[in-house]
């Protein structure tokens, strides 16, 4: 795809957003706005991977969403990269659906290798995965997506020790920096300081990606990633991007976190991402 | 009356680590992992046969069981240990969340479980972790007796597609199961056949029934023993038919009545055929530092209390 072709989708991906979020008036728009070029990213350009969905995931890429609330943009995603049907979108949070408020294997969504919505669990599960692949002499990579608020959770540095410990350099960590937690932004609620310096005090490779909703800068910053895997360090992206990104009014704040707009708030923010690939 | 020997006291615990060793020989995709207590587990012959196979968490037990789900994202059977305690009431989210719910064929193996861990103290005898494990839709929850029986469980569970929690312990006690029983996930054991009273017992308490047992017998009364040693999916056929027989039952385990093997073959007569029911377990308490011996006798959790709690029980009918 070009990147003209990328942008397309991705608009498409924030019309899914909201409109999954918008039905069930439930559901996380903004880290799933914000993360919207990451995961047309790495799905259509970055990752190896099989939509022919099979668990093992040998001889694939594979994806582990840590922070499982933003799973609008995950199944919009999924589904637009052939995981299951685009109609599906429609099911999300309802009741006897595949597509649950937050994602789990349960279910048997295709795409959703272990539940995620307790936070803090997303990485530990990737090195197992990462290891599993190193067992098995299987040379692809193992991509993960984590808040930053995540990080507040203690196992998450329990994984960061463990990676760099024990090379884990078949994995890819992006960090989604847009300084928004639930209770307001991240260094109101709790600071955590510079993660460059802790990532790499604690042994890994760390890039960074200035504008995480530039879908050039998205991509080059995963190929980098990529090329810096093999070297015997984990390699962790510092991602920063805006919560609500696409969205006017959903834009710096920590409101849309977890709130879903009206019929009148849909409608504004849908002018402001025209269809492109056709809405489900 | 069947008579059982102690063939020699040995420890549960190594009964795990040498079927572990064994699983490493014939099962490639085993795998095995622990949070800095390989000694504790008997691990190191494993890890001597398969280096590349151990995984050495350190002191993060959160991050073991994530990496234990990871693992099987790649076909492999992973066996992660450490004392009860520890794996479980400390993860139970990540349990939860990463291994039953996205159902993961993990094994959590649990060793120290119960009181008899001794001296360490409360801190470390979870008397909890049966009701916590066995409340997990999806999870396999067994109990072993002996050496020998958790040796052959531990083959099994390789086996079995689904987690996994294995329960053994500290202390060398009698090793009473033949050696080449075949381990049967979800299946009773019945050891000795009575007609007054059923004592129903799962982990070190199984060993203690048998002796209960016998001092019964010297009272005239007739007593049936089962092993439990799947608390979950529990054989209620088993129990039901013997309870039937009986008329009362008597539970034994080294655990809070709250949650256990007790409250389990509760909820089975309730539904089914209710009868008169005696709980030799702890009662909804701590433990503290002791010997073993010392533990099981201030707690009411041996031959003693089980005889005890038959008499009673029998009265009760």
């Amino acid at each position: 795809m070009d990147i003209k072709q990328l942008e397309n989708f991705a608009t498409q991906v924030r019309r899914d957003i909201l409109r999954q979020v918008h039905k069930v008036d439930s559901g996380h728009p903004g880290g799933s706005l914000g993360c919207t070029e990451f995961f047309t990213a790495l799905y259509q350009e970055v990752m190896q991977h099989n939509p022919e969905f099979n668990m093992d995931g040998i001889g694939e890429d594979l994806f582990f969403l840590s922070n499982g609330h933003i799973s609008p943009v995950f199944y919009s995603v999924l589904a637009r990269s052939g995981y299951f049907p685009v109609e599906e979108l429609n099911t999300f949070r309802l009741i006897n659906s595949r597509l649950q408020g937050h994602p789990t294997t349960h279910e048997g969504l295709p795409g959703i290798r272990v539940a995620s919505g307790s936070l803090g669990q997303g990485m530990s599960v990737a090195i197992g995965a990462a290891q599993a692949k190193k067992l098995n002499k299987d040379s692809h990579l193992v991509f993960t997506l984590h808040g930053d608020g995540e990080l507040q959770e203690g196992q998450n540095w329990e994984a960061i020790m463990y990676a760099a410990g024990n090379k884990v350099d078949n994995l890819i960590s992006t960090i989604d920096l847009n300084g928004q937690q639930i209770d307001g932004s991240t260094d109101n609620v709790l600071p955590m300081g510079n993660l460059r310096a802790k990532f790499e005090a604690f042994g890994w490779d760390v890039l960074e990606i200035e504008n995480g909703n530039d879908l050039k800068q998205v991509i080059n910053g995963l190929n980098e990633a990529k090329a810096r895997t093999g070297k015997g360090k984990p390699v962790c992206i510092l991602m920063h991007t805006e919560m609500g990104h696409g969205v006017d009014f959903m834009m710096h704040t920590h409101a849309w976190h977890g709130k879903a707009p009206n019929d009148e708030q849909l409608e504004k923010a849908l002018a402001q991402n025209p269809e492109t690939l056709g809405d489900y | 009356m069947k008579k059982y020997t102690d063939t020699g006291k040995k420890d549960t615990r190594s009964g795990f680590g040498d079927g572990l060793t064994e699983l490493g020989r014939k099962n490639p995709n085993v795998v095995a992992l622990c949070a800095d207590l390989v000694g504790s587990l008997k691990m190191q012959d494993f890890i001597d046969e398969n280096p590349e196979r151990f995984f050495q968490v350190g002191i993060a037990e959160a991050n073991m069981i994530g990496i234990a789900a990871g693992l099987t994202i790649g076909g492999k059977i992973p066996f992660a240990g450490t004392f009860a305690n520890f794996a479980t009431g400390r993860v139970y989210d990540q349990i939860r969340q990463s291994v039953a719910y996205s159902d993961k064929n993990v094994k959590i193996c649990a060793s120290h479980s119960g009181v008899t861990l001794g001296e360490d103290g409360a801190t470390h005898q979870i008397l909890e972790d049966i009701g916590l494990m066995k409340m997990l839709p999806g999870m396999t929850v067994i109990n072993t007796c002996d050496y020998n029986q958790t040796k052959a469980a531990t083959l099994a569970i390789a086996e079995h597609q689904g987690p996994v929690y294995l329960r053994f312990g500290r202390p060398k006690v009698a090793n009473f199961t033949p050696a080449d029983e075949e381990f049967q996930i979800g299946k009773a054991v019945h050891l000795l056949e009575g007609n007054d009273v059923t004592i129903i017992a799962t982990g070190h308490l199984v060993w203690e029934a048998i002796q209960a047992a016998e001092q019964l017998a010297e009272k005239g009364i007739s007593a049936e023993v089962i092993n439990i040693h799947t608390i979950k999916p529990l054989d209620e056929e088993a129990v039901l038919a013997s309870v039937k027989k009986t008329g009362c039952v008597v539970t034994a385990e080294e655990h809070n009545y709250l949650g256990g093997l007790g409250e389990s073959i509760a909820r089975t007569l309730v539904k089914n055929h209710p009868a008169p029911q005696e709980f030799v377990a702890t009662n909804d308490a701590f433990g503290e530092s002791g010997t073993p011996e010392q533990l099981l006798e201030k707690y009411g959790l041996n031959a003693e209390a089980i005889v005890k709690a038959s008499v009673k029980v029998i009265s009760r009918k």
